[in-house]
Order: C-alpha cells, then sequence, then structure tokens
C-alpha cells in the first residue's frame, strides 16, 4: 500500500514537472496549430512606446484567454492555457492555446482564429496598438464596413449651389425685362414730347429747336448686300 | 530692311470710323456698345483670360521637363518677342476698329471674314471642352466636402473580404479619378452611355457659365472681382501651408535647378513658343471684343506690357506652389517606400525595430546582402529614389486629379486644402470661358445669324445650350478620350493659323502706316523700333515656324491616344491605343474647317462676287459701281 502511494506521489510529481516541459514541446515554430504574432510598438507609438517585457507578455496571454473565454462562452480558459515561444527581439513570438481539459490537446487553429477575429479590437486596444502594428500572420482583419449615407453628400453641395444659380438666372432675367420694359415707356414717353415739339416749331413756320430731324439719317449711304 | 508696302486694299476708308468720327463717338458716348464701368474690370477681365489651367498644370511640366530653370529662358525671350506684340497688336486693332473679330476683319477687308469665322468656330470648340473640365473640378469641389475625403481609401468590395481589385492594384486617387468620376470606358470607340453625374455636373457648370455671361460684360465685368483674385490669394494661402511641409524645398529645387544643355534642344525652344502662344488666348478673338469696349485714348500698349508681365509672373508663381507640393508628395512617397523596405529587413531578419533606419538604411542593407544574399533577393525590395519620384512629372488633368488630390489627402485638414483647391482651379478656367463666350456670341451678332432684335441675354442662351448639348459627348464613358481628341487638334492647330493671318491682315493688308498712325492717335506715341519689328518679321515667323513644327509632327506621327484598361497587362500604367479610322474625320472637322474656314470664305465671296458682277455686266452696266460699293462692306458705325 505504501509503495503504490509513493509511486503514486512519484507518478504525480514526474507529472507536474513534465507538464510544462510536455507543454513547450507542443509550442513550436510553424506548429500546425500556432500562430505567429508580431508586434512593433515604436512604429505605432514612437516617442511613447512602451517596452516589451515579462509583463507584457503576461497580459499578452491573459488577452488570448480572455478572447478564447468569449468565444467559447465559458470560464474554464486560464493564463496556462496559452503558450508562447520563440520570442525574438522584433518582436515576435509563436503562440498555441491548450485545452483547459487535457492539457495535451491544443485548440484547432481555425477555432483560434474566430476567436481572436471576435475580439480584436480590445486585444489591440489593450496594448494601444492597431491591426497592423500587432499581427497574427494568417489572420486577415476583417475590413470595416463602409458608411453609407443616405444622400451622398456631393449632391447636397450640388443642390445648394444649382439652387443659387437659378436664383441668379431669373433674378437677372426679370430685371432685364423690367429695364427694357422702363426702357420703352421712357422712350415712348420722350418720342410723345418731341413729337408735340415739333408739332410747334412747324406751327410756327420754322425750326425753331434745331432738333435733328431724324427723317433723313445716313444709313442709305451704305446699302446691305 | 526692304519696305514691303501693304497690299491694295481699296474702300478701307469707308468700312471703318475716322479719327474724327471716333472722338465724336467718345465725346458723345453714343451707340448702344456696351462699355467697362472701369479699367480695373477691362484688366482682370484680359488677366482672367489670359491666365487659365494652363499655367497651373502646363507650364511647371514644361519647365520641370525642359531643364528646370533654364526653361526660363526661352519662355522669358519668346514671351518678350512673341506674347507682347501679339497681345498688343490684339488689342489696339480692337480698340481702333470697335467691334469683335468678325466686325474688324470685315472692316479690314471683306474677304478676311473668314479670319473671324474661324475664330468663332475655335472659340466655341475650344470653349465646349474646356467647360468640361470646369465641370470635374466641380465634381471634386462638390466631393470636398467631407472626410475622409472618397479618393483617400479604396472601397471595400461586396462581401467586404478585400478591396476592389481595380482600386487595390492601382491607388485610391486613380480609382476615384478613373472609375467614380469619368467611370472610363476601355477606348475611344465603346461610348458606355451617359454618366448621370456628369450629366448633372456639366449642366451646373454651363448654368453657371451663364449667369454670369447673362448680360455680357455687364455681369461678366462683376464676376470677375472675384474669379480673377481669388486664384491668388489660394495660390498664396498653398505657397505658405507648402514651405511648411517636409520635401518642398526639395520640390522647388527641383523645379528651377537649371540644365543648360536642354537649351541646345530644339522642342524646347518649340515648348515655350508653343505655351506663350496658348497662355495668352490670343486668336480667339475675345480680346479683340474686350479691348474693343475701351475708350478710344485707352493706353493698350501699357495693358498689353502689364498683362503680359502679370501672365509670366503668374506660370512662375503657379510652378512654384505646385512643385512645393509635389516636392512633398514625392518625399512621402520616398518615406513610404523606405519604411517599406526596412519593415521586410526587420521582419525577415527579427530584428529589433529601430535596429535599421532611414539613416543606416544603405550601410544595414549592403551588410545583410553581403552575408544573405538569398534572402534579400527573395525579399524583392523596391528602389527608392527621390528624384524618380519627383520627376514623375504629370501635367494636365492628371496633375490636377490624381497627383495634387493625393498630395492633399496627406495633409491634416484635407477636406478644406481639397474646396480650397477645386476653387481655384474654378475661377481659374471660369474666367478663360468668359472670353471664350465672348469669342463665340459677338461674332454671331456680327454675323447677323440671329435676328438683330433678338437680345444678348437669349443669344448666350442658345449658345450655352447648344454647347451643353454637344458637350454631354465628354459625359459618356469615354469622354474623357474626346475631350483628349478636342485638346490636341480644336485648340492647336486652328490658333497658329488664324494667329498668323491676323499678323499678316493687320501689318501688310490693313497696312502698318496706318496702323501706327492710329496707335499715335489713340496712345499718343508712335510705337517704336522694337513694335515694327516683331510685328513686320519677328512674331510671324515665329507662329509659322511652330506651325510648320506641329503641323509635320501631327502629320508624320501615328496618332495614338492613352487608354485606362484594367484588364490590360501594364494595368496600372496606361495603355497606348492607335485611333480608328473614323476618328480621322473628326480630327478634319475640328482642326480642318476652321482653317480652311479662312481661304474658304475669301473664295465663297469671291466667286459671290464674280457670278453677281457677271450677271449684272450682261443687265446693266451702270450697277456695277453700285455693286462694287455695297460689297465692299456694310458696315454702318457705331456697331
Amino acid at each position: 500500500m505504501r509503495c503504490l502511494r509513493m509511486l503514486v506521489r512519484i507518478l504525480v510529481l514526474l507529472y507536474l514537472a513534465g507538464a510544462p516541459a510536455l507543454a513547450q514541446t507542443l509550442c513550436q515554430p510553424n506548429a500546425s496549430n500556432g500562430y505567429r504574432v508580431r508586434i512593433s510598438i515604436k512604429t505605432a507609438l514612437g516617442n511613447q512606446a512602451y517596452e516589451w517585457n515579462e509583463n507584457e507578455m503576461f497580459l499578452f496571454r491573459a488577452t488570448m484567454a480572455f478572447a478564447m473565454r468569449r468565444y467559447y462562452k465559458t470560464e474554464t480558459y486560464n493564463v496556462d492555457n496559452i503558450i508562447v515561444c520563440n520570442q525574438t527581439r522584433r518582436v515576435s513570438f509563436w503562440f498555441v492555446v491548450i485545452s483547459p481539459e487535457n492539457p495535451t490537446m491544443l485548440i484547432p487553429k481555425a477555432d483560434v482564429e474566430k476567436a481572436v477575429s471576435m475580439s480584436r479590437h480590445r486585444i489591440n486596444n489593450a496594448f494601444l496598438l492597431t491591426d497592423r502594428t500587432l499581427e497574427f500572420l494568417g489572420i486577415y482583419p476583417t475590413l470595416a464596413e463602409p458608411v453609407n449615407p443616405d444622400t451622398p453628400p456631393w449632391l447636397i453641395v450640388f443642390g445648394v449651389v444649382i439652387g443659387a444659380v437659378f436664383a441668379g438666372i431669373i433674378a437677372l432675367l426679370v430685371s432685364s425685362l423690367l429695364q427694357k420694359r422702363r426702357k420703352e415707356k421712357g422712350m415712348m414717353e420722350d418720342g410723345q414730347d418731341e413729337e408735340d415739339r415739333q408739332m410747334k416749331g412747324v406751327e410756327n413756320g420754322i425750326n425753331l429747336d434745331g432738333i435733328y430731324n431724324r427723317g433723313f439719317t445716313d444709313d442709305d449711304r451704305f446699302t446691305k448686300l | 530692311i526692304i519696305r514691303l508696302s501693304s497690299l491694295p486694299n481699296p474702300g478701307l476708308d469707308d468700312r471703318i470710323p475716322s479719327h474724327q468720327e471716333l472722338e465724336r463717338m467718345e465725346k458723345e458716348e453714343a451707340g448702344d456698345r456696351p462699355k467697362w464701368d472701369n479699367k480695373t474690370q477691362y484688366m482682370l477681365t484680359c488677366v482672367g483670360f489670359c491666365v487659365g489651367l494652363g499655367n497651373v498644370w502646363r507650364f511647371p511640366y514644361l519647365c520641370q521637363s525642359h531643364g528646370g530653370g533654364a526653361f526660363m529662358i526661352p519662355f522669358l525671350i519668346l514671351l518678350v518677342l512673341e506674347g507682347i506684340p501679339l497681345l498688343h497688336l490684339e488689342f489696339a486693332i480692337g480698340q481702333r476698329l470697335r467691334s469683335g473679330s468678325v466686325g474688324v476683319w470685315t472692316a479690314i477687308n471683306p474677304y478676311l471674314t473668314g479670319v473671324g469665322i474661324a475664330s468663332l468656330l475655335v472659340s466655341f470648340l475650344v470653349g465646349m471642352y474646356y467647360n468640361t473640365i470646369i465641370a470635374w473640378v466641380m465634381w471634386y469641389f462638390f466631393n470636398s466636402f467631407q472626410n475622409p475625403l472618397p479618393w483617400s481609401q479604396c472601397p471595400v468590395n461586396a462581401n467586404l473580404t478585400d478591396l476592389v481589385s481595380e482600386c487595390a492594384r492601382s491607388s485610391p486617387v486613380d480609382y476615384f479619378w478613373y472609375r467614380d468620376t469619368l467611370n472610363t470606358s476601355t477606348s475611344i470607340g465603346d461610348s458606355g452611355g451617359l454618366q448621370w453625374w456628369m450629366v448633372l455636373c456639366l449642366l451646373c457648370a454651363w448654368l453657371l457659365l451663364y449667369v454670369c455671361c447673362l448680360r455680357g460684360i455687364e455681369t461678366t465685368g462683376k464676376a470677375v472681382y472675384v474669379t480673377s483674385t481669388l486664384p491668388y490669394v489660394v495660390l498664396t494661402i498653398f505657397l505658405i501651408r507648402g514651405l511648411t511641409l517636409k520635401g518642398s524645398l526639395d520640390g522647388i529645387k527641383f523645379l528651377f535647378t537649371p540644365d543648360l544643355n536642354e537649351l541646345m534642344n530644339p522642342s524646347t525652344w518649340l515648348d515655350a513658343g508653343a505655351q506663350v502662344f496658348y497662355s495668352f488666348s490670343l486668336a480667339f478673338g475675345g480680346l479683340i471684343s474686350f479691348s474693343s469696349y475701351n475708350s478710344v485714348h485707352n493706353n493698350c500698349e501699357q495693358d498689353a506690357v502689364i498683362i503680359s508681365i502679370i501672365n509670366g509672373f503668374t506660370s512662375v508663381y503657379a510652378a512654384t506652389v505646385i512643385y512645393s507640393i509635389i516636392g512633398f508628395r514625392a518625399t512621402e512617397r520616398f518615406d513610404d517606400c523606405l519604411e517599406g523596405n526596412i519593415l521586410a529587413l526587420l521582419n525577415a531578419f527579427s530584428l529589433a525595430e529601430g535596429n535599421i533606419t532611414e539613416g543606416n538604411y544603405a550601410e544595414s542593407l549592403q551588410n545583410l546582402n553581403g552575408t544573405f544574399p538569398e534572402t534579400i533577393q527573395s525579399l524583392d525590395l523596391k528602389t527608392c529614389d527621390l528624384q524618380t519620384f519627383l520627376s514623375q512629372g504629370v501635367e494636365g488633368t492628371g496633375l490636377a486629379f490624381i497627383v495634387f488630390t493625393e498630395a492633399i489627402t496627406k495633409m491634416p485638414v484635407s477636406p478644406l486644402w481639397s474646396i480650397l483647391f477645386f476653387i481655384m482651379l474654378f475661377c481659374l478656367g471660369l474666367s478663360t470661358m468668359f472670353g471664350s463666350i465672348e469669342g463665340t456670341v459677338v461674332p454671331l451678332q456680327d454675323l447677323n445669324i440671329f435676328p438683330k432684335r433678338w437680345p444678348k441675354e437669349a443669344i448666350t442662351g442658345i449658345v450655352c445650350l447648344v454647347s451643353f448639348i454637344i458637350a454631354l459627348i465628354f459625359a459618356q464613358s469615354s469622354g474623357n478620350y474626346w475631350l483628349a481628341l478636342f485638346d490636341s487638334f480644336a485648340g492647336s492647330i486652328p490658333l497658329l493659323v488664324i494667329a498668323f493671318c491676323e499678323m499678316i491682315a493687320v501689318v501688310y493688308i490693313y497696312g502698318i502706316d496706318r496702323f501706327n498712325k492710329d496707335i499715335e492717335f489713340m496712345i499718343g506715341h508712335k510705337p517704336n523700333l522694337f513694335w515694327q519689328v516683331t510685328w513686320r518679321f519677328v512674331s510671324p515667323l515665329i507662329v509659322l515656324v511652330i506651325f510648320v513644327f506641329y503641323f509635320v509632327t501631327k502629320v508624320s506621327s501615328n496618332v495614338t491616344y492613352i487608354a485606362w484598361n484594367p484588364s490590360s497587362e501594364d494595368f496600372p500604367t496606361l495603355e497606348v491605343l492607335e485611333y480608328p479610322a473614323w476618328i480621322y474625320v473628326i480630327i478634319f472637322i475640328l482642326a480642318g474647317v476652321p482653317s480652311l474656314v479662312v481661304p474658304g470664305t475669301a473664295m465663297f465671296k469671291l466667286i459671290r462676287r464674280c457670278c453677281s458682277q457677271f450677271h449684272l455686266n450682261s443687265v446693266n452696266p451702270v450697277n456695277l459701281r453700285m455693286e462694287n460699293n455695297s460689297i465692299s462692306g456694310h458696315l454702318n458705325l457705331p456697331n
């Protein structure tokens, strides 16, 4: 009995010691169920860039666990379920997700992709980065839906301009018409005055005013062909 | 100098007002000929007519492609030898004979009516396609009232997986221009139907032009206070903005760096001559018309010099502004290119960010190439050269609607700059259109095509309506290609022919002696030796040389055009296509008909005279003398 209990204890100890090692072997570059992550902090933040260290990595793993929880709608995922390896100075690394129930089983690539896509915005914001500066190689960001206003804005401006133009045309044409009518009325009155004056002149027998008699003009000098 | 006496010209004195009659008209202000409200309106109208889109998008390109600062030398020389004399000639003859182009040439000699009719046709054809460019400008203006600007990013395709392929392969600005604006087809033969948004913009452009030209110079005279001055304000704003952007000084340096070797190249001189000629809007008839509304003793010599100087200055100023912005754009492109390469290197070798910067890029690349040549090879790095980006010199619509709009998207508060830029282009184009309409409407009135009692509003309205209907060609999918066709042929060869005929007519048929006396009467002193030499020999010679060169080039070369074809191999490079055979008929109508109208009208009048003379001879010999008088002309004064 005692031998059995010790055996079990040794096995448990071995298992606990070996689990991380086992987990590490699960995470490899070009693993079939892993993704490579590339982070460009300096490009995104310039002077306000923070340094990538163990704490940031912890945040990454926690965020990924959050994403998995959100996707599967369960509370079983934890930081330990996200395994990271091959970190470079770039900063880039590989990660895999292991199932909380069975530590030897990796979550398939497709599911990880869907989980990441669903919470991409939250993941980006946790690090103050964007789709371009926090890259999951192989997962393409979904493009934002185009905003389609009911009336295209250009039609509104067009309407305003054309309304103003029509108003201008009508105003000018009407004022032209009024001007012409006023001139005609004025000329008619002038014509009346002149006729009266001419009559007076003729009555006296002499052309007193010396008004140029429009009866004879120079027009006939040039005949039109 | 050989004294070339003028050709015999009987009956000239009967057709034109004498100096005494001019004085009388001046004092009594008789006649209902329109007048300028003040000198400023006249100067602004002429400046507006001369300064147009060409100053902004043709001159900078020529400058940069013909040796930068060195191009100024042929430009300024030809400005003085060709531009100023021709301008003075048109101003003086208009002011003296107090009529539009048809009236002036008919008065000089009835057989020269063709020159006026040619001006009419050219003004009409050029006005049609020029206003279409204004319609495009208005479209961009309407679209500038949104943030982000529609040409700053590619649209997403139907299932939201990726950007639209045509846009992803070229660029957002290209896509917006060729697809969203023009919806261009792949060849000129493929008409593709009318694009409704373009029709609306075209309608807006013609209505706006109509409201400004409604009552002739009464309305345009007021409009030019804005349209002629606003471009300078906007250019200055852009200059200040441009100079604060990174890379602008590189652009200006690139523009003005002289390459004196280009002066040996004859095409530099020919391009300079052509640019001076077209830049002054000569031979359209508009300038003659505008000048005829002046008082008789207006100093047209001074006006010509001032306007030429303003025109030249504007070209240089606009070139500076444009190239400061192009320098900025080129630097942005260069930076993007370099950044892309650096990122590729960092990713490939997993180096920390900041290891490779712009400063040590060349060095690092060399090191890496030494140790890992195959990796470098597989990366396919682009060569980034600032000079290449700067010399992607574009002219014409490409400059305004592709290059400049791209530069604007990279500036902060882009919609504001976009609105300002397109208002400036709009004003530049509209003020040129005023001259075009003047050059179309006044000859129509002189030729008595419409009944005399029809008001000017109606005639202007009909001209605008007919132009709009024909200009619907440009609102098709293939409209862009038609416009390029019109631009190449309607606005080039006929103008040179008309200008040459104008000079010969004034100097040799009207008589340079009489012309000198007229100018002495008008401004108080005879034109000096410079004017004599240029009017008699230098300017006609230059115009003739340019004409021969253009004619020979156009006739001998294969006439091709460039088309936007997403399915072509070199996309996004534009495809070079040959015109179909039936286009040659159109080319003949555009270039041949206005040019042939000049001798054609003369022949027509000659034949008519001979026929009627023959007829009358056989009927009644007494009528011969009367016929002679009446055929000479029928210009009443004042007109």
